[in-house]
């Protein structure tokens, strides 16, 4: 283990004092509020919209509608189809597409005012038939219009029919939301024509160029803050209609506006995990080999825009299987373009894959884990191409002995503690390893500090610990002597945060790069006539001094060194890239879930006795970290197992339960024992530091592995989630 | 939020006299939930008594009753060592509801007169005959899963959503309050009415009363007791169905029960039929087997609340056996 494989997180003591800024606290002088008022119909057109009374309220700037808006330039401009949530074009007319979509922009002198201005605003609807539920609309689904969304064939199409054992299953999952602690906020002002933003993203140069497109501006126009994130699981991926609102009321005024988007809001307008109904074949000999797999899905998007995400990629790979057929189909709801949630796609088809999986087992009589170690993959037969490294076997073994699977019984119900059934149950979880191009500047200062600078932004995961940690192990200096500057632009360009790919791409730029500047201060010492004529593979640097390897002391201090060149500090910039070898290979994550439940069949009750997540994520660089990361991963996925599903009265095509007393999260009181282990072996061929990459797999697979032990514990198969109570307990029919 | 005015009073009687001047007043103590309701526009008082500062907040164990001030805490209450044994059922209601951090803000008389949980009832955008008579009941053939399955009306199908009151309901407890025309007491299973025709009436209290304190007479139930709260998770949740068990058993004979149901209608439910049918029998499973199909008599579901049927008889026979085990 190194010296920094356990640091504590660099921003954690400005985090937990609260001095670390988010974007809406940012000090901008004159700064006014804003907010947005929604529609109350999910379909039609303004008829009529009356913002009279509240442009009279005290303290209103203005009110800004489809009718007196300026329209940024860029509306002209056909769509950049990448930039999810910037098809709906905020105010660009009367139509309405989904409810509570934004109508009016209010902006006053105090927060107070401008909130009680907005209330006074009214508007009148030429309404039309909406559909937001997926049941009903299932005739008008379609394939989306890109290679990505294909039907997928290996071997015989649909090719589980001809087995000797079939599994034919269908499974729901209901719209997810993100809904991070620190609401979706801005801060937006102008500097003559170049837009500046203090704002909740996941990607500031992915801002950039949304900004740039809107309002027709050159992308290095666009400024862009976002140094702390209070949690975002996928809604910072774009920039939304909220953004643009507080940028064209900060044009239209000539003053900073702050805008925050209510609790409310945050269900209705950034996003969410898509509705999903998947259908599942399986086809197996009797021995337990699957000789078939087919994966279908059926997804909500927006009316306005096409969504998609890889609900059924996993069923390509994860199993040795020769016959494989996947789909994937998109149905137009009349609602805000859904948004890669945590774990997306994967996530959404683990449950699917893993729970026919179990039940494929149940069929054949075989332990879950025992029919899965028979179809394990060597190789990946989607790319036909060898994994990079892959220790799947030793999470299962890790976690099963953990877990106490040996005390498991195949038949349920046979398990008993007192009066409560006990169900053992897991599911597997994997997530592609990423690397993207990224540029990191590495930078000597003369008092000896190292300065890491680079664009991407940390949501959380503990992205300026993780670029700490590998600067202070290739440089060899003590952490605190590491400064992080990221999270907004003009800094070297980093990637977009998400895909689990910002250790493997910023990592990987922070490695290179400090190797890089290690080389150069060598290179130039050794033209400095302390070291001259020793040559540069026998120089080294340690401790802020480079000296002869063979003979200490022929040596010179880095700072006389900057003074005899006269420079103040030195520095180097990198772009880092994957290797042309990567691409021989196939590289993945993966992770495996064990839960213990215990289970009241009167009362419908899951108590999670125990929960034990095991990832094979290649090194681990920063052991705290990676376990917080894990954890949270975990109960994300224990939310989307027992608890999360926005409601929606498709009546009147509204959320239901849009606040946090009605919209479900896990508490710690749910989870009796969790514990994560990870195999931490370097996988030799993804990046240089052999990571693989964790937010996402953290949280597939927990979902499946919670529905196969209330299956083991009742015998009941929930195949729509969440599992809620009312699921477990025999329901009387009235 | 609009804006609005805010008054110190500094006696019952001026708080009283300070809110009956205005019919657009409320009374305000921990505001848990009065705070969330204007911030959502639900409720818009013209001017707010504050009244934190009266001297309602003592617990004092009188001859044959408990007089608990309107105005003590709910985690107070629950804390309270005299209460945790002579009022354990109390103690354990009150430890189940929301958070520790609302329960230090919360009072025992804002507790009861805190409003339904129905989401039609929070989002000012739905029909609502509670918050808006006459302008329809979204939850009936809409979002019904947490709804009433006794007592409601086709007006109104909501719930009382406090676990405190279920216990009092089933304690016997009196409530005292002060009016414009003085004081009264009104009995705890009448203070809290079912909806009819008016569901914009969650209680029996004039619009003018404080509520002082409520008294709790002295009884035998002190060991076999339990509060059963059925929930989607394990805190920080409203009940789907709570239980409110109270048993005085000599010899595994029910000398005397008191049972009340939370989460299932407009007010605590209280089941004075199944504490008679209890009364002199001795404890079985199937006898609290009986006892739940009795109490469930002349329920109905509403759709997504149809399983409330089932689970609010496993429930009873559940809460009647831990508390008879105790």
């Amino acid at each position: 283990m190194s010296k920094t494989s356990n640091i504590n997180r660099v921003d954690g003591f400005a985090k937990v004092t609260g001095s670390a800024t988010y974007s809406a606290e940012y000090k901008a002088d004159g700064v006014v509020y804003a907010c947005l008022v929604g529609s109350t119909i999910a379909k039609g057109r303004i008829k009529s919209i009356d913002t009279k009374k509240a442009e009279w309220a005290p303290g209103v700037l203005a009110v800004i509608t489809h009718l007196n808006v300026d329209k940024p330039s860029g509306y002209q401009k056909p769509k950049d189809k990448r930039n999810f949530g910037q098809s709906l074009q905020i105010f660009k007319d009367d139509s309405v597409l989904y409810y509570d979509q934004p109508i009016a922009l209010v902006i006053a002198d105090t927060f107070e005012r401008m909130q009680y201005a907005a209330s006074l605003i009214k508007a009148d609807y030429l309404k039309e038939e909406h559909s937001t539920e997926l049941h009903k609309a299932a005739d008008k689904e379609r394939k989306i219009d890109t290679d990505k969304g294909n039907d997928y064939h290996r071997g015989e199409h649909d090719g589980y029919k001809n087995a000797e054992v079939i599994l034919e299953t269908e499974y729901t999952i209901p719209t997810e939301v993100h809904n991070p602690m620190e609401l979706a906020n801005i801060i937006a002002k102008w500097d003559g024509n170049k837009p500046i933003l203090y704002t909740k993203s996941q990607g500031v140069e992915g801002t950039r160029k949304s900004v740039a497109g809107v309002f027709d501006v050159p992308v290095e126009n666009v400024e862009v803050h976002s140094e702390y994130i209070g949690g975002a699981f996928g809604m910072g991926l774009h920039t939304w209609p909220y953004e643009i609102a507080a940028l064209i009321g900060s044009k239209k005024l000539n003053r900073p506006v702050k805008l925050v988007l209510h609790r409310e809001q945050m269900f209705t307008n950034v996003g969410f995990r898509p509705y999903t109904i998947q259908k599942m074949g399986l086809g197996a000999t009797k021995e337990g080999k699957l000789t078939g797999l087919t994966h279908e899905a059926v997804a909500m998007t927006s009316s306005y825009e096409d969504f998609m995400e890889g609900t059924v990629n996993m069923s390509r790979f994860i199993y040795n299987c020769s016959n494989v057929s996947t789909r994937y189909r998109i149905v137009p709801l009349d609602t805000c373009t859904p948004i890669w949630m945590r774990g997306p796609g994967e996530a959404t088809g683990s449950f699917a894959l893993e729970s026919a999986m179990d039940e494929m087992a149940y069929k054949l009589n075989l332990d879950p884990i025992e029919f899965r170690k028979r179809n394990y993959a060597e190789k990946d037969l989607e790319q036909n191409k060898p994994w990079s490294s892959k220790f799947l076997l030793e999470c299962y073994e890790a976690g099963m002995e953990r877990i106490g699977w040996k005390n498991r019984k195949n038949e349920p119900g046979l398990l008993k503690e007192g009066n409560w059934l006990v169900g053992y149950g897991m599911g597997t979880g994997t997530f592609g390893c990423y690397r993207s191009p990224t540029s990191v500047k590495a930078k000597f200062l003369a008092n000896g500090d190292l300065v890491l600078q680079c664009s991407v932004n940390d949501m959380g995961p503990g992205t300026a610990t993780m670029m700490t940690a590998i600067g202070a192990e290739v440089i060899g200096l003590p952490s605190e002597n590491v400064i992080i500057e990221m999270g907004k632009s003009g800094l070297p360009k980093g990637p977009t945060q998400g895909g689990s790919a910002t250790t493997s791409s910023v990592g990987s730029a922070v490695h290179d790069s400090c190797n890089l500047l290690l080389s150069k201060v060598i290179e130039l010492a050794s033209k400095n006539v302390a070291l001259k004529g020793i040559p540069i593979t026998d120089l080294t640097f340690e401790n802020g001094v480079i000296f002869s390897k063979k003979d200490k002391s022929k040596s010179i201090t880095f700072a006389s060194l900057l003074s005899s060149n006269k420079l103040e500090d030195f520095e180097v910039e990198n772009l880092s890239k994957a290797a042309e070898e990567a691409k021989k290979y196939s590289i993945y994550s993966f992770s495996v879930h064990f839960v213990k439940v215990l289970v009241n069949p009167n009362l419908g009750k899951i108590r999670l006795a125990h929960v034990v997540s095991c990832a094979d994520i290649g090194t681990v660089i920063n052991q705290k970290t990676s376990a917080g990361q894990m954890f949270g991963g975990a109960v994300g996925g224990i939310g989307m197992g027992l608890m999360e599903a926005l409601e929606i009265d498709h009546r009147f095509g509204r959320p239901i339960n849009n606040n946090f007393a009605d919209y479900h999260v896990p508490v710690n009181a749910d989870i009796e024992k969790q514990e994560v282990f990870f195999v931490n072996k370097k996988d030799p061929i993804s990046n240089p530091m052999g990571t693989k990459g964790l937010g996402e797999t953290a949280l597939v697979g927990m979902a499946p592995a919670i529905a196969n032990a209330v299956f083991n514990a009742t015998g009941k198969r929930v195949r729509d989630l969440p599992i809620t109570l009312d699921k477990i307990i025999e329901t009387v029919k009235v | 939020m609009k804006n609005f005015q805010i008054i110190k009073a500094l006696s019952a009687s001026s708080a009283v006299t300070g809110k009956a001047k205005d019919n657009s007043s409320m009374f305000i103590a921990g505001g848990t939930n009065l705070v969330d309701l204007m911030k959502k526009n639900v409720v818009a008082p013209d001017k707010l008594v504050d009244i934190n500062g009266l001297d309602l907040k003592k617990i004092e164990f009188l001859k044959g009753k408990v007089s608990i001030g309107a105005l003590a805490k709910n985690s107070q209450v629950a804390e309270d060592s005299s209460i945790k044994e002579k009022h354990p059922l109390l103690a354990l209601a009150l430890a189940a509801g929301a958070s520790q951090q609302i329960r230090h803000m919360a009072t025992v008389g804002g507790n009861m007169l805190q409003r339904t949980r129905c989401s039609y009832f929070y989002n000012t955008d739905m029909p609502c005959n509670k918050r808006v008579p006459k302008s329809g009941c979204g939850a009936i053939g809409g979002s019904n899963r947490m709804s009433a399955i006794f007592g409601a009306s086709d007006s109104c199908i909501a719930v009382h959503p406090s676990d405190m009151c279920v216990a009092l309901a089933a304690l016997d407890a009196t409530v005292l309050v002060e009016g414009p025309k003085g004081k009264r007491q009104i009995n705890f299973t009448d203070f809290h009415r079912l909806p009819g025709n008016t569901p914009e009436k969650d209680n029996t209290l004039d619009s003018r009363e404080l509520i002082t304190s409520v008294e709790i007479p002295d009884h035998n139930f002190t060991k076999n007791v339990h509060y059963l709260k059925v929930r989607d998770r394990t805190s920080y949740a409203f009940a789907l169905v709570s239980v409110a068990v109270a048993l005085d058993l000599k010899n595994n004979v029910i000398e005397n029960a008191r049972l009340a149901m939370g989460g299932v209608a407009h007010k605590p439910w209280r089941l004075t039929e199944t504490e008679e049918f209890l009364k002199g029998k001795t404890v079985s499973e199937e006898l609290f087997r009986q006892a739940a199909n009795l109490s469930m008599k002349g329920a109905r579901g509403y759709g997504e609340n149809d399983f409330k049927l089932t689970l609010g008889a496993n429930a009873i026979t559940e809460a009647l056996t831990i508390a008879a085990s105790k």
